[in-house]
């Protein structure tokens, strides 16, 4: 079979030692690969209820059966565990080369178990595994650990490794592969500084066979041109990046600003995608295989570095009432180094904002750098003090809802699961409201991107206050996301290709006879096992719900004004939806439909 | 009557971020796109006021219409 190598290696920290086994391909059949394949190993083998910072927890770094591949963006690969932020199943996505990498070395999956009594980093070159000692690297940023492993062991090397924040455990930590790309949400990082676990180096000179080759040229060619002629992947995502979205988001009015106390921002122009590529952009940058190269590189006094993308552009802007897009590409260069996620870490420093405007901290409690909406030196600053856990900063790094509740006020942390919201009011964006709380990892937008029908109209355009047919969509997006994530390739293809086209790359890599709809009932079928986890977990069903602020206040200015989220009113025909019962548990038979039970 | 027309991304090229348009009453955003010779297929959202409009959408004094060719992701 191809697209999958068949093979996984297996690390104990502990005992210092590794095997390689055969890759069950009887559960690959169910769960594709990746976040799928890798939550499926994860639930066979963890208790629900350990502590994710503790030895027993496991970590899975995952490509997809089309890593690797010719296909359009075959670089990603996944980051599997329980999260230390949300107390979820955690599956964090990143691009770059090193997935790609991986699979080229002759691997499908790395599962690393146990924890290491010193700092150690893991070594892939083909055959040849070792576990060696990091104790040079451990306290150093990503780029320095980045450029001394590849002086090391060559430059066509690839690393993925922690910055001091994953080392600190803050539980915001990313973890970074090849400098700039992110491994980001729900405190993967932590999981991997918990094992003593600075870096993992690949270098891969094989090829991912494919059972097809002939039938894989057209079906990518035939990709491929949908891509270069749908508008977004073709032109809009190319030409400004994500950070095209500012302007489009705040003029919707759901913009969120200052700690999500309003939703449009007046530095919105000053910050967006438009400013960046006049003023900043230096060059696109494309991860493995990518057509669509959506990647930034911009330059601001002497620094260049990559990024900044949408969110963390609103993170530290809006959010942080900061309208200087040089501090916002410098605060993302400093989450990069620290290996922080920059979602998290910016709205924790906004939610540190509201905490020191409402006097909760106090100016004696902020050595010199004052948490005021608006101080774009704060964003900077506070970002390298959150990754040494410096001072105050001690406490951002634990995110904003265990900031927020240590002063009495977690409603001040725009949280879900306790994972930060991120850049759309759900309030002016029902489906979006409805997929943030209901996605299985806590706040985020990359479940089930409900900003495409409700706000670009793509693939086509759902009235963004209305309720009507929302449940379906959440449901399905949820399904096909989870389907795409596993396969190995970027969520944004789905932009411009439908179910039946992965089916069909999936096909000619795999020499399967998948269908549209049966790769989209494997989405299904992960996002059961997710929730099942969850609930084993111990995360209550009342716990898919929005933040206190959006669920009690309406939108306070601008366009959206005046609307509020009608979460509780969809919820019912959502878990009616997903066949759960009515407090969202999944129930017997349809766990059994999916083959789960 | 008088709108503010507001232009983004690729759109701007040529035309400007912000502009000030007279029209007859009655008149729609196609009015609009014939001034501005942007034509119906470079649009991909269109804002009046910050809600969805359309291309038949009838302007009123002083609205602010925004316009977006196809772009995206987040
Ligand atoms: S679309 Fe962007 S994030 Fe996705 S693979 Fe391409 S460059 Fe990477």
């Amino acid at each position: 079979m191809g697209g999958y190598i068949g093979k996984i290696i297996r690390v104990d920290l502990t005992n210092k030692s590794f095997k390689t086994e055969a890759l069950d391909m009887e559960l690959a059949k169910g769960y594709i690969g990746g976040r799928g394949l890798a939550e499926r190993y994860y639930a066979n083998e963890v208790n629900p209820m350990v502590d994710p910072l503790s030895p027993e927890n496991k970590l899975i770094f995952a490509t997809g059966p089309l890593s690797g591949t010719p296909t359009p963006t075959g670089g990603r690969y996944m980051v599997v565990t329980k999260s230390p932020l949300t107390g979820t199943i955690a599956c964090s996505n990143s691009g770059g080369r090193w997935g790609a990498e991986l699979k080229m070395a002759g691997y499908d999956m790395i599962i690393i178990e146990g924890k290491s009594d010193t700092p150690v980093y893991i070594n892939i070159h083909d055959d040849e595994i070792s576990i060696k000692d990091a104790g040079h690297l451990w306290g150093k940023v990503t780029s320095a650990v980045t450029k001394e492993l590849n002086t090391e062991l060559g430059d066509k090397v690839k690393v993925a490794t922690i910055g001091p924040a994953g080392e600190k455990l803050s539980k915001i930590a990313a973890v970074m592969n090849d400098i700039d790309r992110a491994a980001g949400r729900s405190g993967v990082g932590a999981v991997m500084g918990s094992k003593n676990l600075k870096a993992i180096t690949v270098r891969g000179t094989g090829k991912v066979k494919v059972s097809n080759p002939e039938r894989l040229k057209e079906v990518v060619a035939a990709c491929n041109k949908k891509i270069r002629e749908n508008g977004v992947t073709g032109q809009g995502l190319p030409t400004y990046g994500t950070a095209v979205l500012v302007n489009i988001i705040n003029e919707n009015g759901v913009f969120p600003t200052n700690n999500w106390q309003q939703s449009t921002f007046h530095g919105a122009e000053a910050t967006s995608g438009e400013t960046l590529a006049e003023k900043y952009l230096v060059k696109r940058v494309g991860c493995y295989g990518c057509p669509i190269a959506c990647g930034r590189h911009c330059k601001v006094d002497d620094l260049e570095a990559g990024g900044p993308e949408y969110e963390t552009i609103w993170g530290f802007g809006a959010d942080c009432g900061v309208s200087d897009l040089g501090a916002v590409i410098k605060a993302n260069y400093w989450c990069n180094e620290m290996g922080l996620d920059t979602i998290s870490a910016a709205t924790t420093i906004a939610s540190a904002m509201e905490l020191y405007e409402k006097g909760y901290i106090k100016p004696e409690d902020v050595d010199g750098v004052p948490l005021e909406f608006g101080n774009a030196d704060a964003v900077i600053e506070w970002t390298k003090r959150m990754g040494e856990r410096e001072g105050l900063g001690d406490k951002l790094a634990e995110g904003s809802y265990r900031l927020c509740e240590g002063y009495g006020v977690p409603e001040f942390s725009i949280s879900v699961k306790k994972q930060e919201l991120p850049a759309y009011d759900p309030r002016g964006i029902q489906g979006q409201g409805l997929a943030y709380a209901t996605s299985n990892r806590g706040g985020c937008h990359v479940r089930a991107y409900l900003i495409s029908p409700e706000i670009l109209g793509l693939p086509e355009k759902l009235d963004r206050f209305s309720l009507e047919g929302k449940a379906t969509w959440v449901k399905i997006f949820q399904d096909f996301t989870a389907a795409i994530d596993s396969s190995g390739l970027c969520l944004f293809t789905s932009f411009a290709m439908g179910a039946q086209d992965y089916a069909d790359m999936y096909n000619a890599v795999c020499g399967t006879d998948l269908t549209g709809d049966t790769f989209i009932e494997a989405g299904e079928r992960i996002w059961n096992i997710e929730k099942v986890f969850n609930l084993e977990a111990g995360i209550k069903p009342e716990e898919d719900t929005l933040p206190t602020r959006v669920l009690k206040e309406a939108i306070a200015d601008g366009p959206s004004k005046g609307s509020s989220a009608k979460l509780n009113e969809i919820l019912p025909e959502y878990y009616e939806v997903r066949g759960w019962d009515n407090r969202g548990i999944p129930s017997e038979e349809k766990l059994k439909a999916l083959g789960i039970k | 009557m008088k709108i503010e027309v507001r232009l983004f991304a690729t759109l701007r090229e040529n035309r400007g971020k912000v502009l000030h348009i007279s029209l007859n009453d009655g008149e729609t955003v196609r009015e609009v796109l014939n001034q501005l010779n942007i034509s119906p297929e470079e649009v991909a959202i269109l804002l009046v006021n910050g809600r969805d409009g359309l291309i038949d959408t009838a302007l009123e004094d002083n609205d602010v219409l925004s316009i977006f060719p196809p772009v995206g992701g987040g």
